[in-house]
């Protein structure tokens, strides 16, 4: 039986996700290679992880909590926007480097071959080790608010896992329509932006009205992040919205490896 | 034995021209819109303008490519430039699809499509031979098993934990082959990567390519070098416009490929009028041929191989036949000439009015290149003048041989002539 047969339209999603599997070296070295990219010749370094939701914070702070006197959910309003700036801002990361990064590695593309998933695979990953730092502060600014993680804290790593899938699956996607559609470059900023505040992330899902409640939901970051939330800071699970949400990320993730499949095979034709 | 490679009917096209490479939402939007206009337009009017202008939008870059390829082969692909030699070779490394026809590949593959693969800037030398490893294929371990080996062949054992942003250029492929060259996969893609560098780095490539070779490897291997093709490759593949237009052994494969490119004049060349004849002469030689080694005429003579002019003459009265050949560089510099006249050859002949007066090298001493003929004629029993005398009589063309047997010619910056030398080498004081 021969190794691999190369044919036009040929290759299965399960020979494709075994070949990942099998590149996963692969994938750990460009995530590693684009976390030392990432801070090499910056003064600050890793610390810029944790100062864009930290910063963040402080001007959600002062806009929404301050002044125009956003409820938080019975929490002190820096650690309810923290709580919730810390995993959106792994989305916002993981969805806008992914959607770059095929172009940005074209030389790659056209001259070598392996997964071509592995590279916004590795923008993910990349967007994960900040949010691991920038959750470690935010464990220590509960330490500060002597707010203590309940029992729903065994619900974060399915909740990660949930979060990366999606931040994934719609990176992917991008990526691939970035290669074919130069727009997407443009159009992400915006569109992240937009995302973010149809997001209960510096609001809590009750500021909206009852009878609208159900818009919030069609987004799965909502109950995702909501349920970040819940988890960290002990407070009641929306375990409808977390339902939605799993089911339209894994939903997403399946129709995101078809699409960037599909993509793919003109990949180095066109970049 | 079953061939490693099995390809069959491989093609490819592409678009070019007038489409435009990335296309924009909005662009994308409106043709949608239109197409039930352009459709409808295409239907009633599918005249063979329209036909023709589809044409133009796209180029085979290869056609119905198909070979096979045995294990432990070394495989040239030689042709022109945009013959589809790359093409071919990323299509087998799986870079990009085939439009039409299959390729069954039996082992790994590693390609070296160019040096330094995966090479980042800002990192260093250590973390690129990493990163670049694991772009070509290999896995952690191993790269840190060779990581030495790799080191000492690029020679930057010093440098190693330097970024490469401030490596020389030299450097830079050294390391890039280093890492590649450390590959074992069964099937070895390599394409025109060996021209890259100094002379001494070509020769570290040549060799680590000679091991490979040696080591029972298949490799297909992409190069304009045809004393490199001729060295390493057990058979060739000539690719032209995108087809398959030779398949068989290096030397004959590399001479089939130099005649068609070279300007070929066939190697016979009428004298009857000539525009180099001298003023005053008359036109006593009607024509010349030229052969390397066998019967048939050639305007191309590889190093190393026997060569004849031969000059047939038609003299106003009987005349003992002195021939003397200038060979001159294409510029017009003359190399050397030779005479029968001054080797006596020739002084018992017959008299004759006509014949055939031929000049025979066992080898020319030439580097590859373009040679120009002066041909002086006259008659053996009056030494001071010539009968006719043609200036830049007849061209032709020297291919390169392997002559030396390590894949490598002189530098031909050097001057046209070949010549070998025997070296030793010793302590000093002899």
């Amino acid at each position: 039986m021969p190794h691999f047969v190369i044919e036009a339209g040929r290759g299965s999603l399960w020979d494709a996700l075994v070949e990942l599997w099998a590149h996963r070296e692969l994938l750990y070295f460009l995530t590693w290679r684009d976390v030392k990219l990432r801070y090499k010749q910056t003064a600050l370094g890793a610390l810029w992880a944790v100062l864009q939701p930290l910063l963040m914070m402080v001007v959600f702070t002062v806009l929404f909590g301050k002044l125009a006197h956003v409820p938080s959910d019975g929490l002190p309003y820096p650690i309810f926007a923290f709580a919730g700036l810390v995993p959106w801002q792994f989305f916002q990361g993981a969805v806008s480097q992914s959607g770059a990064s095929l172009i940005g590695n074209s030389q790659l593309v056209t001259k070598v071959y392996f997964p071509r998933m592995a590279i916004p695979g590795a923008a993910v990953g990349a967007a994960l080790v900040d949010f691991a730092i920038a959750s470690i502060v935010l464990f220590a600014m509960m330490a500060c608010y002597r707010i203590a993680p309940g029992r729903g804290i065994v619900m974060f790593p399915a909740l990660l896992a949930l979060l990366a899938i999606f931040a994934g699956a719609v990176g992917m996607w991008m990526a691939g329509m970035n290669v074919t559609y130069r727009d997407i470059k443009y159009v992400l900023p915006f569109m992240l932006q937009l995302w973010m505040f149809a997001t209960p992330v510096i609001y809590p899902a009750s500021f909206v009205p009852p009878g609208w409640r159900w818009v919030l939901m069609l987004n799965p970051l909502t109950g995702i992040i909501g349920g970040f939330r819940s988890a960290i800071l002990d407070r009641p699970f929306d375990w409808l919205a977390i339902a939605v949400a799993a089911a339209f990320t894994l939903g997403s993730a399946a129709y995101a490896v078809w699409s960037f499949r599909r993509m793919e095979r003109s990949f180095a034709d066109v970049i | 034995m079953q061939p490693i490679i099995r390809v069959h009917n491989l093609s490819k096209r592409y678009r070019i021209g007038r489409v435009e490479r990335y296309r924009t939402l909005r662009e994308s939007i409106v043709r949608s819109v239109a197409a039930p206009a352009r459709i409808a337009r295409a239907m009633f009017s599918a005249t063979a303008r329209d036909r023709a202008h589809d044409a133009e939008r796209h180029v085979w870059a290869l056609r119905d490519v198909s070979f096979d390829v045995m294990p432990g082969e070394v495989l040239g692909l030689i042709g022109r430039n945009g013959a589809g030699k790359s093409t071919l070779l990323k299509l087998l490394s799986r870079i990009t699809e085939p439009t039409a026809g299959r390729a069954e590949i039996y082992g790994r593959v590693g390609s070296l499509l160019e040096v330094g693969t995966g090479f980042h800037f800002e990192l260093t030398g250590r973390e690129n031979i990493f990163l670049s490893g694991a772009i070509l294929g290999m896995r952690r371990a191993e790269i840190q098993r060779k990581f030495d080996e790799i080191v000492a062949f690029a020679e930057v054992e010093k440098f190693v934990d330097t970024p490469i942003k401030h490596y020389s250029s030299g450097m830079h492929v050294r390391l890039g082959f280093a890492v590649a060259a450390h590959l074992e996969p069964e099937i070895l893609l390599v394409d025109e990567v060996l021209a890259v560098g100094d002379v001494a780095f070509q020769k570290k490539c040549m060799g680590k390519m000679g091991d490979v070779a040696r080591a029972g490897r298949t490799i297909i291997f992409v190069s304009h070098n045809m004393a490199s093709i001729e060295s390493l490759c057990s058979s060739c593949l000539l690719i032209g416009s995108g087809r398959l237009e030779a398949q068989g052994a290096p030397a004959e494969i590399v001479m089939r490929y130099m005649t068609s490119e070279l300007r070929g004049h066939g190697g016979v060349r009428s004298l009857v009028e000539h525009e180099g004849r001298r003023g005053g002469s008359i036109p006593v030689m009607r024509s010349v041929s030229l052969h390397a080694g066998d019967q048939v005429a050639t305007g191309i003579a590889r190093m190393g191989s026997p060569f004849e002019a031969a000059v047939e003459f038609n003299a106003p009265h009987p005349i003992r036949p002195a021939l003397g050949i200038t060979l001159k560089t294409a510029e017009g510099m003359p190399l050397f000439g030779v005479s029968n006249r001054w080797t006596n050859q020739g002084a018992d002949a017959q008299r004759v009015s006509s014949g055939t007066i031929t000049c025979g090298f066992e080898s020319l001493p030439l580097m590859p290149g373009t040679y120009l003929l002066d041909l002086h004629f006259g008659d053996f029993g009056d030494p001071s003048r010539d009968l006719d005398i043609i200036r830049d009589a007849i061209s032709f063309e020297v291919a390169p041989a392997d002559l030396l047997g390590t894949g490598m010619l002189p530098n031909p910056a050097d001057g046209p002539i070949f010549w070998t030398a025997k070296w030793k080498a010793g302590t000093a004081g002899r």
